[in-house]
């Protein structure tokens, strides 16, 4: 098979994507903020610690229980500075729109942006827009851009993870790419199920006061739970083993990734928060969490273990062990 | 009933793994095979192979309908893809499967519009609503040819002129004897697919415990689905009394689904066909019967008959003989991995290799 073209591979946030950043776009790009290849990059201005974040949204459909591109495009933004630790500033956003486009889908997501941003606090400051011919977008395209200040004392180290630390996440995984997949209407189920997609800075940065030494934060999103935790334990000396009884999944969930045949592990959420924390500081963040509105199905899922380097490791609900590989591409419906 | 988790509840899994282990006492080293991809799959998934007795060995069979689908169909689906006025519909595992020289992902970068569909209703519905020739490739077992039949069917009644299908469907049974037949196989005792027996029924296997004294069990998927049939095939082992025994009997009637058996028997008639890792079977194929030849997309756009090349150090064939395990080819996690396959069994998501590579620690 020929190698020198981008398929839908390429976008499924699983290891070809990252077989094509390290290998293609860090062949060019060689900043150092780069090479850690966080959600942000994090630099230093006038003494400050700040962190500044990108992403492009592409979802269909344009509109989904619990959601719509605009407030997904804000939130990925804001969750990418969130998880960086920092706390979100401010805010840019580009339209591509295609020819065509009915004025009042684009208010209707532009204000349901704004709704976000007046709840949040955090203002859109700069924009772009750019219209396509008919048949080169599908609806509108866009991008956000934030940058955010670092809170005081965040270290955020992946490679301060050690064995004995606990894996925990802070809600039921999956909720985002099923709502999609049943949005689309391609498969004719229907479960009351909305996207999680939410800011989640309040709760990072609730997380980070609390516990200023955790080790790690992530936000499964493309790729879910195995992706994240494939991505956080890579290179390192120690192993994640989560225990597949206390994953948080609903039961609407679980029932549709039973019929379509889906592996909850791999779908995206867009409102939930993965971390990783001291075992003595574990159960006291987890009630923390608990009460945040955000963070109401928080579970501890795991821990880090001296066995399997660089590896996920599953305990089923029979106790035996299997892998949780990094996902590979595969073509499902545009979920960001 | 809670089909999300009784089926996976744990006291129940560990009474019957209790009972596999008093059943294995005395026997000799004991070989099922699930002939399912969707059963290796969640075997893998359960982490099972590794809570059985020393001496039960589960063996993956060619039931994944994308692994043994042979590169010559491939090859023909991708010409009909480059074709200016056809669009291709298909399912998505066959996206990535490696063909001769390409693979539909491949050609799809070239230009060709080929859609991914979740049954083939959705595809003749595209034909409906286009102007545009559109082909399915009607690839899988028993269980989706009913569901390719009546389709064909409707696109009789309705006059669809502008729908046709690529025909690969294959038969289990016969692939389930030519490995009964091949010396080198060992195997005693079949986990049968769920889906498959749902259309035809317990009857199709009774040769196996007539004509070569092994036992089958026809499966469901969950992990109490699974424990529960290899009790019942260690059971009759133990007994010396093979029989055909339904464990999914909220799915499988013995005489199958006959109205959608007879469906296929409409409108397709059986023939040799090449299956890959297993060569050319007789009576393994489906073909669509003359009248509907409107439908066949071979007929109509008169694609050649393709050869299909030996090559490569890929061992799928003996995968999916259940020959060797997938971490005995010398390609397995080296060359080929899922997101650079060389063989079917890696591409596919039910695929053995695939499993493996995804599951086994």
């Amino acid at each position: 098979m020929r190698k020198d073209i981008i398929t839908l591979a390429h976008g499924s946030g699983g290891k070809v994507m990252q077989e094509l950043i390290q290998d293609i776009f860090l062949k060019y790009f060689t900043h150092p903020a780069l090479s850690v290849l966080t959600d942000a990059a994090i630099f230093k201005v006038e003494g400050k610690n700040l962190c500044f974040s990108t992403d492009a949204f592409v979802v269909k459909p344009l509109f989904f229980p619990g959601g719509d591109i605009g407030k997904l495009a804000f939130c990925g933004t804001v969750n990418d500075l969130a998880v960086s630790g920092a706390r979100p500033l401010f805010i840019s956003c580009a339209f591509i729109l295609e020819e065509g486009l009915e004025l009042s889908v684009l208010e209707k997501i532009l204000a349901s942006m704004k709704s976000v941003s007046s709840q949040t606090g955090i203002p859109v400051i700069t924009g772009d827009t750019k219209v396509v011919e008919k048949g080169k977008a599908d609806g509108l395209f866009i991008t956000t851009s934030g940058v955010g200040l670092r809170l005081p004392g965040v270290k955020l180290e992946r490679k301060d993870i050690q064995p004995g630390d606990k894996v925990l996440v802070t809600g039921p995984i999956g909720d985002h790419e099923i709502a999609i997949l049943l949005a689309r209407g391609d498969f004719q189920l229907e479960a009351s199920l909305t996207s999680d997609c939410a800011p989640l800075h309040t709760l990072t940065e609730e997380m980070l006061r609390m516990e200023p030494s955790l080790r790690f934060l992530r936000d499964p999103t493309r790729g879910g739970l195995a992706a994240v935790l494939n991505e956080i334990v890579s290179g390192l000396n120690c192993g994640f083993l989560v225990e597949e009884r206390l994953i948080p999944v609903r039961k609407e969930v679980a029932a549709c990734c039973g019929i379509l045949g889906l592996d909850p592990l791999v779908l995206a959420s867009e409102g939930r928060v993965v971390a990783i924390v001291r075992k003595e500081k574990a159960q006291g963040l987890l009630s923390k969490i608990l009460k945040h509105p955000l963070g109401k199905g928080a579970k501890i899922i795991g821990e880090v273990i001296p066995d399997y380097p660089g590896r996920v490791v599953l305990k089923t609900i029979t106790g035996s062990l299997r892998l949780v590989e990094m996902p590979v591409g595969i073509s499902r419906p545009r979920i960001c | 009933m809670n089909y999300l988790t009784d089926f996976r509840d744990q006291t129940q899994a560990e009474i019957l793994l209790e009972r596999i282990r008093q059943l294995s006492r005395g026997l000799p080293e004991i070989n099922l095979m699930e002939v399912c991809g969707t059963h290796t799959m969640a075997i893998s998934r359960f982490g099972l192979r590794k809570l059985l007795p020393g001496n039960i060995h589960l063996v993956s069979g060619p039931g994944c309908p994308v692994c043994v689908t042979p590169e010559s169909y491939l090859d023909q689906a991708i010409i009909l893809a480059e074709k200016k006025n056809v669009c291709l519909t298909t399912f998505g595992d066959m996206m990535r499967v490696p063909a001769s020289h390409s693979s539909l992902e491949e050609s799809l970068t070239r230009g060709s519009r080929i859609t991914v569909v979740y049954s083939p209703l959705e595809a003749l519905e595209l034909a409906r609503k286009s102007k545009q020739e559109v082909v399915f490739l009607a690839i899988g077992f028993e269980t989706t040819a009913p569901a390719v039949a009546s389709v064909i069917l409707l696109a009789t009644r309705k006059k669809v002129k502008n729908f046709s299908v690529l025909v690969g469907h294959k038969l289990i049974p016969p692939a389930m004897d030519s490995l009964l037949l091949d010396r080198q196989v060992k195997i005693d005792g079949f986990i049968c697919p769920g889906h498959v027996s749902a259309i035809i029924g317990t009857k199709p296997y009774q040769f196996i415990p007539e004509k070569y004294g092994l036992p089958c069990v026809i499966a469901g998927f969950e992990l109490i689905d699974i424990l529960q049939s290899i009790v019942m095939l260690l059971e009759q082992i133990q007994k010396k009394d093979a029989c055909v025994q339904i464990q999914y009997s909220r799915c499988v009637r013995p005489e199958g689904n006959e109205k959608a058996w007879r469906l296929v028997n409409l409108i397709f008639e059986t023939g040799r066909t090449l299956w890959r890792g297993l060569g050319s079977l007789d009576n393994s194929g489906l073909y669509l019967r003359k009248d509907y030849r409107l439908w066949n997309a071979c007929w109509k756009f008169d694609l050649p008959e393709m050869e299909t090349s030996a090559k490569s150090s890929c061992r799928c064939g003996d995968v999916l003989k259940g020959l060797i395990t997938p971490q005995q080819c010398p390609l397995f996690k080296k060359s080929c991995s899922p997101s650079r396959p060389k063989g079917p069994c890696m591409v596919s998501s039910e695929g053995t290799c695939a499993a493996y590579y995804r599951y086994e620690v």
